[in-house]
């Protein structure tokens, strides 16, 4: 189905009724909703599983509380239960016999609501550990669609897409905010930045946590393509990369959101869209948007590290020095496990450190930093989520970082939090900030760009 | 009922009932999650190489992941146990390479009936400790429901009633049906349960594996992540 072409107020008005599900849950809407979900991919997925317990060894939640519920795949068990009943291909011979799984509950969708939720990153770490293949990410992202259209998803998620409903950001900024940073930010480098230009290459788009958490990545991205000449422009409208629908596991929510940028960026007529530092943005904008208009886009979308590298490869981006720092990169896992980006960040990297190192299980099989799939956005998750953190404390340790780098704005103030509550003290630095730090300067210098 | 005449059912119509049940239960089961349909995916692929992807992950999945091998469970060493001394006792011993021959034409080589004695133990030992985990593992415990059980049984069930055979066979190999149909009659109905069980429970993953990894590689290519 075409969404783009609904009237804008049709879609908006299908987004709120998600957000006021919660209001008079209904668990024959989750019982539809999962049956829908159902497609012929999934169902192969479902039917191979042999209940073999070996995602459990891959999940973090499962690994530190030794809580079985935790298993991966159990999370799973209202889509199997569903399934069975009302989808499988002996279902119907299965009712008739009175062998059918029973009906869902309420009760037992909102014992599983803290199981998908709280509890799941949607890293796919478990996905590479099944040995029949089974997409078990992909599958929770399809059970939250129900649990969050049936009105039995946590609150703060609720509260977060209401928020980027009505402003455009999760955590409620708007334009102005935007605005200010942006100013700042030209006078922290002396550049004036591009505002809704038209006709401009690339449109960058920005998430929340960098706008109000590490706003000089703006700055740094302009120092970047300003070096690059790159034609680019940010835009007052659409300007917010996050989606909070793909982790609430709403469509529609999913949807308007997305439509914002894809409007923002027709309207400029740019070539291509930059995803930002942030791992569920990407996803959302790069594999899921597409899918939720409807129709594929007019434009590409690059991620920033995508982008970086490219122009590093045609040499367009200059570094001078290099950080002595022994630097270890994490994963995000949106970007390297589910997203197919895992050697541009490690090119970038080494491009800027002089003593690059890994973590045990690096790249593909990393560990979560623990608040992927909206779980940093949960309350009532926090201290499950710093217990989670010891796995990727141990894989930290192991690998005598000084120093973290990362690509996702989430990922890094979640590990920030993480380490702070460990009492581990670690910098942990934004990928693009750092290449940002050792461009060789325009004007001739007697620096010699390197730092301790 | 004299046990020649439960062995000619065992060797005949029960035995054609079980292969029709197995052939026609596995292709509706296959067809009806092909009925089920897919949506196109409209994002631009990163890659088109789908089909090496799947190839290679169809098999390459069979090995775990190096990240994964230090499970404190048995469950995938006793795993790659059973299924590497069920094929040599399945595909491997000359009786039943025999049979399949006389069934459909098809024959090849045995494997020496020591080998295949020697894949028996392991065998065995290994789908015991695979019960006992799943009985005293509090994540198997959780997840396992009569699926898991029934498929253990109709699997272990051939091996021992297959043993009965063996330990009445004399040193002279094909006098078994003659001397003892008894016990040739009970494994053929055995195998049969298996045959009649199989394409409606888990064990159907010997078919479903491959439609899973396949779809999961395919999506997994098309983002050009690892899988």
């Amino acid at each position: 189905m075409n969404w783009s072409a609904e009237p804008r107020s049709a879609l908006e008005a299908r987004a709120r009724t998600v957000i006021e599900s919660p209001a008079a849950p209904d668990v024959g809407r989750a019982t539809r909703v999962l049956i829908d979900e159902v497609s012929c991919g999934v169902a192969f997925q479902l039917e191979a599983c042999v209940r073999c317990g070996q995602c459990a060894d891959a999940c973090h939640f499962y690994l530190v509380s030794g809580d079985p519920r935790r298993t991966p795949i159990y999370k799973l068990r209202p889509m199997f239960r569903a399934y069975r009943r009302h989808r499988g291909p002996f279902a119907a011979v299965q009712r008739m016999l009175g062998w059918a799984p029973a009906e869902l509950t309420a009760a037992e969708l909102a014992e599983w609501s803290e199981l998908i939720y709280d509890s799941c990153n949607m890293c796919g770490r478990c996905t590479l550990a099944c040995p029949m293949g089974i997409d078990i990410a992909g599958l929770v992202r399809r059970v939250r669609e129900a649990m969050s259209a049936a009105g039995f998803a946590p609150a703060d998620l609720y509260k977060a897409a209401a928020r980027a409903l009505d402003s455009g950001s999760p955590i409620g900024l708007r334009w102005p905010t935007l605005k200010r940073q942006i100013e700042i930010q030209e006078q922290e480098t002396g550049l004036k930045l591009p505002l809704d230009v038209e006709g401009a290459d690339y449109l960058l788009v920005l998430s929340s946590i960098e706008i109000a958490s590490f706003p000089e990545t703006i700055g740094a991205l302009a120092k970047i393509f300003d070096q690059a000449k790159l034609s680019w422009t940010l835009t007052s409208s659409g300007f917010e990369a996050t989606n909070v629908g793909v982790q609430l596991g709403s469509r529609d929510v999913a949807r308007v959101l997305v439509s914002r940028i894809v409007d923002a960026a027709q309207a400029l007529r740019v070539k291509a869209v930059i995803s930002p530092e942030c791992g569920h943005a990407y996803t959302a904008l790069r594999w899921e948007g597409p899918n939720l208009i409807g129709r594929p886009y007019p434009f590409r979308v690059v991620h920033i590290v995508e982008l970086l590298d490219q122009l590093v490869a045609a040499g367009r981006l200059r570094t001078r020095g290099k950080d002595q720092r022994r630097l270890v990169f994490h994963d995000p896992c949106q970007l390297v496990r589910r997203g197919g980006i895992d050697a541009a960040p490690r090119r970038l990297l080494a491009g800027v450190s002089a003593c690059c190192a890994e973590m045990p299980s690096s790249g593909s099989a990393n560990f979560c930093c623990g608040g992927g799939g909206g779980v940093s956005a949960i309350h009532r998750a926090e201290p499950l989520r710093f217990a989670a953190f010891k796995c990727k404390q141990q894989q930290i340790e192991r690998s005598g970082a000084e120093a973290l780098v990362t690509a996702c704005a989430n990922c890094r103030n979640v590990l920030e939090e993480a380490l702070d509550e460990h009492g581990m003290v670690l910098p942990v630095l934004g990928l693009s900030e750092l290449l940002a730090e050792y461009l060789e300067p325009t004007a001739p210098a007697d620096q010699t760009g390197t730092r301790q | 009922m004299t046990s020649l005449a439960l062995l000619e059912i065992a060797r005949g119509a029960a035995l054609w009932f079980s292969l029709l049940v197995l052939l026609v239960g596995a292709a509706w089961r296959v067809i009806a999650l092909l009925w089920l349909g897919t949506r196109p995916d409209l994002s631009e692929p990163r890659s088109e190489r789908r089909c090496a992807a799947i190839a290679r992950a169809v098999f390459a999945r069979t090995l775990l992941r190096k990240e994964f091998r230090q499970s404190r469970r048995f469950g995938p060493l006793s795993g790659y146990v059973y299924h590497l001394g069920l094929v040599v006792i399945v595909f491997g011993y000359l009786p039943h390479v025999a049979f399949v021959a006389r069934l459909t034409g098809i024959d090849w080589p045995a494997l020496p009936d020591a080998i295949v004695y020697l894949a028996v133990g392991p065998t065995i030992i290994a789908l015991l400790l695979t019960l006992f985990e799943r009985l005293t593992d509090p994540v198997l415990r959780l997840l396992s429901n009569f699926d898991d059980y029934f498929s253990w049984f109709v699997v272990f069930l051939p091996l021992l009633t297959g043993m009965t055979v063996l330990s009445g066979t004399p040193p002279r190999q094909g006098a078994a049906s003659a001397l003892y149909p008894l016990p040739l009659a009970v494994h053929l109905l055995s195998v049969e349960l298996l045959l009649l069980w199989l394409p409606f429970g888990k064990l159907g993953h010997a078919f479903l594996v491959f439609l899973s990894r396949g779809t999961t590689a395919a999506a997994m290519a098309r983002k050009g992540a690892s899988f």
